[in-house]
């Protein structure tokens, strides 16, 4: 790690003012760490400032207002993941925070800042492949080793997002609010980005912008299934979050995302469309529903076994969100 | 610089595939800006070494550390207490746990400035030579361990495991010690010291294995 200065603001606007100020070369916000310090280690960043703002502390990591969960920036995985509240009216959201890493991790790791981390990509994590995202010109995953790629979306870089939270809240109308800038809040949809849009990073926040909040409205039948080859400290194959509305066994409404098959948690809305009116209890409606969420799949040398996940994935988010037995 | 991937060793490219590790690439180093004191009341302290004091093991301990530092190389290289161990360096393998107000932590990924005015303890903090914690008791008795390099972060995540769940299942345990691996596989007698630690009877290979 090369040396760094650092900075404790008080707040997360004087951590915007920092992530600004021209006196530094590359100012850099830290909240957890445990992709900071990964990207320190790995020489991929070397930032003279360090913005930490883990201490902030400004607002209770978990609270419920008007309906809808608020949670703090820099709630860590493991409090969200014990939330009684949030396991009872927005288990997607739970599940998706129990499944990540390991309890160390998970201990640390932030709201805001797994939502923010960096792409797992093998090439963009070690320094040696000038990548894309590092400002080079070429996806070494393209015509490389692309098992953990994505299989959705034109390139030119082939991530997948790495945020399980990301996931989980994309089925709950999550918006985060921000400060430092015009705007109070973004939607979880419209801060991520597709690489075709900037390929140094994923989200679309600007310099000294700071997440301060994350929203999301209750999905009390919801629910997240990972595809691993580990149980722990893995990222998923193939993950899907699921909210449903039922009327006995009948869906009446479906949102669907799929994870760690493209860029940014991919909403498949013609996959809720075409899960409206299916039985729970007529497998073979449900995985003829289920098999419309690959239609637009490319998959590269590597990684069409992801295609046939998909589907099995999503249904098992589904039965499980009916609080239905599913293979763990 | 766009060709840089033709001198890829092959070890850091397999370190990556293993475990997303990599040598770290030689860049220009950043001119030091600021001596370790927080001159004129900005707030901003480093990137030199600084006093900070560390509570460890109910000892504040007074240490002078550059603000790059982690707690695992605080407490190894500058506080001499080598209990906790390094092996990964990326906090997947679980040998440097630590627990920093009661939460397991993976003390390499964390910078030793976060733990300030946190109660650290350390596998040293556990028990003492004559008086041994019922964890580490049970660690001997049933052989659980082979090379031993796992040992202390093991005993630790057990520790926390017990602190929060004091008679945990066998799947609880298995949860509560997702984030240490052992590398000689001694699982089964990891998970009966646990058992026996928290007053339940030992389980068999195959029980482990079930699932």
């Amino acid at each position: 790690m090369k040396p760094f200065s650092l900075a404790r603001p008080r707040d997360f606007a004087g951590a915007g003012k920092l992530a600004k100020d021209r006196r530094f070369r590359l100012p850099v916000i830290k909240a957890g760490g445990m992709d900071v310090v990964d990207h320190l280690k790995e020489g991929l960043i070397e930032p003279d400032l360090l913005i930490d703002v883990l201490r902030i502390d400004d607002q209770p990591e978990i609270r419920e207002a008007d309906g809808a969960f608020h949670i703090h920036a820099n709630a860590t995985l493991a409090n969200i993941a014990a939330s009684r509240s949030i396991a009872r009216r927005a288990p997607v959201v739970a599940q998706c925070c129990a499944s990540a890493a390991t309890p160390q991790v998970r201990n640390v790791a932030t709201a805001a800042g797994n939502l923010l981390q960096r792409p797992r990509c093998w090439y963009y994590r070690n320094s040696q492949f000038d990548c894309l995202k590092k400002g080079g010109h070429r996806c070494f995953a393209f015509d490389g080793e692309n098992a953990y790629h994505a299989i959705f979306g034109d390139g030119p870089c082939h991530i997948v997002h790495p945020s399980n939270l990301a996931i989980g809240l994309s089925v709950c109308n999550a918006s985060v609010r921000l400060t430092g800038s015009d705007r109070d809040a973004v939607s979880l949809a419209d801060l991520f980005h597709m690489p075709d849009r900037g390929l140094l990073s994923e989200h679309n926040l600007k310099t000294g912008e700071v997440v301060t909040e994350i929203h999301f409205e209750p999905r009390s039948t919801s629910a997240f299934y990972a595809i691993k080859h580990k149980q722990s400290f893995d990222w998923p194959l193939v993950a899907a979050a699921a909210a449903l509305e039922l009327d006995g066994d009948r869906i009446e409404s479906a949102t669907v995302t799929a994870g760690a098959v493209a860029p940014v948690p991919w909403a498949l809305p013609h996959v809720g469309e075409a899960l409206v009116g299916v039985s729970l209890d007529d497998d073979t409606a449900l995985r003829r529903a289920c098999a419309t969420s690959t239609r637009d799949a490319r998959p590269m040398s590597d990684n069409e076994y992801k295609v046939r996940l998909l589907p099995v994935a999503i249904r098992r988010a589904i039965l499980k969100a009916a609080g239905r037995e599913v293979m763990s | 610089m766009s060709e840089r991937n033709e001198g890829i060793s092959r070890r850091s490219f397999v370190q990556t595939l293993g475990m997303g590790a990599a040598a770290g690439a030689l860049q220009g180093h950043a001119e030091a800006r600021l001596t370790g004191q927080d001159e004129g009341g900005t707030g901003i302290v480093g990137p030199g070494p600084r006093p900070i004091t560390l509570r460890i093991n109910g000892n504040d301990v007074r240490l002078t550390i550059e603000p790059a530092t982690t707690l695992l190389d605080t407490l190894r290289v500058h506080a001499g207490m080598t209990g906790s161990k390094e092996i990964c360096d990326r906090g997947s393998c679980g040998g440097c746990s630590v627990l920093v107000n009661g939460a397991l932590t993976a003390s390499c990924m964390m910078l030793a400035c976060d733990a300030e005015g946190a109660e650290i303890t350390t596998v040293e903090g556990l028990g003492t030579e004559e008086a041994l914690d019922p964890v580490q008791e049970a660690f001997i008795r049933h052989d659980a361990l082979q090379c031993g390099y796992c040992t202390p972060g093991l005993v630790v995540a057990a520790r926390a495991l017990l602190d929060a769940t004091p008679r945990p299942s066998l799947d609880e345990i298995k949860q509560g010690l997702s984030g240490n691996i052992c590398r000689c596989g001694t699982y089964t007698n990891i998970f009966n010291a646990v058992l026996e630690a928290s007053g339940q009877a030992p389980v068999t290979d195959a029980e482990v294995n079930r699932g």
